[in-house]
Parts: C-alpha cells; sequence; structure tokens
C-alpha cells in the first residue's frame, strides 16, 4: 500500500502550502496521475480517506485526472497508446520504446480560502 | 516530520538499528548528526498538526493570532485577522514524490563524492535477496568493502546474517511501511560508516510493487526473481522490471525440479525493459556468480 504514503505526502504538500500561503484550509486539489505512475485508483481512494482525516484536506474536494500512457517506438518512431510497460509497437513489433507520458505524479492545483 | 531533513515520510514506526548496539528506539538515530529536535510525543504526525498550534507565526506573516482552531472550520466570526478569505487557485504543478526525490539526489551525491558505489536490491519476498548479499560478501573478500542496509518490516533477522559475515550492517524495520525510502536510507547510513570507495547493498522491503517508485539514490536497481516463482513475474509486477537496470535470477540449482523456462522468463522481461542486464545464478550452491562478481568489480574499477 504505496498509496497511503503518497496520499501522505500529498497531504504534506497542501500543509506547505496553506501555512505558505496563509490560507485556512483547501477546499479543492486536482491532481494527475499517470496510467503507468503504478497508483492503483482504488488504492488511492482508500488510502485517501484515512490520510486527509484532520489535515488542510479534510473538506477538499479531489479530482483526478488520469492520463494516458503514450510511447514513442524507438525502432520506427511510431507513436502509441499503451497500458503496460510491455505492449509492443503496433506496427513493427519493436518492444523498444520511449515513454512519453503515463508516469505523472503531481498536484496539479489547490484551492484554497 | 523530521526539520532536518525537511521530508514527511511517516517515520514514527521506523526503527533504525545496528546489530550488537543497543537499540535506539523510534524514528531517527538522535546522535551523529543534528537533529534537535526529540521523537517523542511531540512528534507532527501527519495531519495532527493543527491540534497544537501554540507557536505564533505573527511575525512572520503579518498578523496575529495564534490560536487557529480549524476545529471550528475557519468560523472567524469576531477575529481580526487578515486572512484573505477569497478562494485562491495555486497552480502548483509539484511532482508528489519531490521529497522523496530531492532527499535521494542528496543520498546520491553524498554516494558519488565519497564514490561509493550503491545498489537497491528488490524483488519479492524469499526470492533470496539476503543468501545473494551473504554469498556476495563471502565471494568478495579481496574486493572494496562492502556495507549493507537491511529492509524489512519487523527483526533484525537479515542484518543479524549479514553481520555475521563480517560486513557492516544496519536494519531499517519499516513496521507496517511496505518500501524503504531515501529518508530512512539518509539516516541509516548516518548510523554505519560507510567507506570511501566502497560498496553499500540496500536490501529492500520483499515486495515487488511499493518499493519501485522510491527513488534511495542508488546508482543502480538490481530485481532478484528466482525460478521457483514463475516465468510470467516481470509481466505481473511490470513496474519493478521497468524501473531496473540488472535482473538477477536465483535459485537456478532448483532448476532440474521445475519447469521453469529460462528463456521465456528472460524474454518477458525484456519486453517489459529491453535494456535489462542479466545474471543466473544460484546463492546457494555459487553458480554463475563469478559473472556477478566479475561485474561488480568492474562497477568499482
Ligand atoms: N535452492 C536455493 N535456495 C535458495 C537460494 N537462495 C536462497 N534460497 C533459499 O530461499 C529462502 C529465502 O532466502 P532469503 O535469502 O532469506 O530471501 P530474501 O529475499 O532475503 O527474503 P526476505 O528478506 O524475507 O524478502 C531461504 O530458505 C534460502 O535458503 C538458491 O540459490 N537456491
Ligand atoms: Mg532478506
Ligand atoms: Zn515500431
Amino acid at each position: 500500500m504505496h498509496e497511503l504514503s503518497i496520499a501522505m505526502s500529498i497531504v504534506d504538500i497542501a500543509e506547505q502550502e496553506v501555512k505558505k500561503n496563509n490560507a485556512a484550509e483547501v477546499i479543492e486539489i486536482e491532481l494527475e496521475i499517470g496510467k503507468l505512475s503504478g497508483i492503483e485508483p482504488y488504492a488511492l481512494d482508500f488510502a485517501w480517506d484515512q490520510a486527509i482525516l484532520k489535515t488542510v484536506l479534510e473538506h477538499a474536494k479531489r479530482k483526478t485526472r488520469y492520463i494516458e500512457a503514450m510511447a514513442k517506438c524507438q525502432d520506427c518512431g511510431n507513436e502509441f497508446e499503451i497500458d503496460n510497460f510491455y505492449d509492443e509497437c503496433p506496427s513493427c513489433q519493436s518492444y523498444m520504446k520511449e515513454l512519453l507520458s503515463g508516469k505523472e505524479l503531481r498536484v496539479k492545483s489547490l484551492t484554497v480560502i | 516530520m523530521c526539520s532536518t531533513c525537511g521530508c514527511g515520510q511517516p517515520d514514527d514506526h521506523v526503527k533504525i538499528v545496528v546489530p550488537g548496539e543497543k537499540d535506539i528506539n523510534k524514528g531517527q538515530p538522535d546522535h551523529g548528526h543534528d537533529h534537535t529536535h526529540s521523537h517523542t510525543d511531540d512528534h507532527n504526525h501527519h495531519g495532527h498538526s493543527h491540534d497544537h498550534h501554540d507557536h505564533t507565526h505573527s511575525d512572520q506573516h503579518g498578523h496575529n493570532h495564534d490560536h487557529h482552531n480549524h476545529d471550528h472550520h475557519h468560523d472567524h466570526v469576531g477575529q481580526d485577522h487578515t486572512h484573505s478569505h477569497d478562494n485562491r487557485q495555486l497552480n502548483l504543478e509539484q511532482d508528489i514524490l519531490y521529497k522523496n526525490n530531492l532527499l535521494a539526489e542528496r543520498n546520491r551525491g553524498y554516494f558519488e563524492a565519497k564514490n561509493i558505489l550503491a545498489l537497491n536490491l528488490v524483488s519479492s519476498p524469499g526470492s533470496g535477496k539476503t543468501t545473494f548479499l551473504e554469498k556476495t560478501i563471502q565471494l568478495f573478500k579481496d574486493g572494496p568493502e562492502m556495507a549493507v542496509i537491511e529492509g524489512d518490516q519487523q527483526t533484525s533477522n537479515d542484518a543479524n546474517r549479514i553481520a555475521a559475515t563480517g560486513a557492516k550492517v544496519v536494519q531499517i524495520n519499516t513496521g507496517k511501511g511496505c518500501h524503504l525510502d531515501a529518508h530512512m536510507v539518509l539516516h541509516a547510513i548516518q548510523r554505519i560508516e560507510v567507506n570511501n570507495n566502497s560498496i553499500l547493498m540496500i536490501e529492500n522491503v520483499g515486495n515487488l510493487v511499493c518499493p519501485s517508485m522510491f527513488d534511495l539514490g542508488e546508482k543502480q536497481r538490481v530485481v532478484i526473481m528466482s525460478v521457483t516463482e514463475g516465468e510470467d513475474k516481470p509481466l505481473k509486477y511490470p513496474d519493478m522490471f521497468m524501473s531496473s537496470q540488472i535482473c538477477v535470477i536465483n535459485k537456478i540449482d532448483l532448476l532440474p525440479y521445475l519447469e521453469f523456462d529460462l528463456e521465456k522468463a528472460k524474454d518477458y522481461a525484456m519486453r517489459v525493459n529491453p535494456k535489462l542486464k542479466f545474471f543466473e545464478v544460484s546463492a546457494t550452491s555459487g553458480e554463475g556468480m563469478d559473472k556477478w562478481i566479475d561485474w561488480l568489480l568492474a562497477q568499482t574499477q
């Protein structure tokens, strides 16, 4: 359950920003999470409820955008969407690829009051 | 939270133990570095920090209140502080793991400055990480010094096994934690003197999922799979094989008794990560260990 560590890291970021900006709490948080970032959405949902208790995120609305994973074939240059690291290039069947997106793990924004 | 490191990992259940030394309870050691806070009951647990806002941040913030009673949930009636109550959107674009990554870079810088080769060994429980390390230390007698950090949720069993070889070792018990993080490693290396020009082996918690996201500052990550686990481990746990540079296939002495297709296992691993370098070994019989030892030596030249 590394999702709990992740959720707690998000809480840390939020606490820090609230303090820095002299605010009271967070009312909305936007997360961007790549589909190959290693985060299981349901595990994050579960961890979230525990992690935010009695923190500035307790009443925050969470918007999570899961970002598609895109790769570029290093053999033929084709760009394609992947669901797994082991997906092959649909045009030349190579496994050599560079990940263009899908590893994101970001707090995009916080709305504080 | 550990103020020196500025790291907010949940470390209040983490224990660091050096075999033969007295067990210093809880959190980080309080010697050998400049931590001035005590890790006892005033520890700021995550999210509990509003319960005791007895410090005044008035000067700093240009407003004058130290009540901050968040239980009343911004029921600010009659209070004359200068909070802005407008909604403000802060566009952070902040990497969630930035603290771990910063500390990992700090570890990496330390290792580079001291010319320490740090390797992060990951595998599912029981693949033979500790046995592999014991054998490596035994066969590496003439090479550079080797120090070990052991990560397990509980017990110092693995550290004791390593200590029996004569190598320097420190045990991290993560409690409920399912992985090591850079913060734990930072404090663990403060507990043993890792000499210049040596090798530091970090045995992560046996888990093929969680440790993959946490950079410890290692030079390379070594994933160990054993032939008793089935060829498709790399496909089932791709993140770990993706984030490793070296793949050790252990327990090959058992191949005659199993239906394990070594080539198929490597093929699956290569699909996930075509750049993986393989070693096929038996940590118990020593078969194949020579190539690994040669590689290690070459890394430290
Ligand atoms: N036959 C055989 N058994 C092995 C080999 N390497 C390890 N083992 C056995 O596998 C079991 C687990 O080995 P450990 O070295 O404790 O494994 P580990 O990965 O450190 O385990 P955790 O730290 O608990 O995750 C022990 O019974 C070892 O004797 C090997 O090469 N061949
Ligand atoms: Mg072990
Ligand atoms: Zn291609």
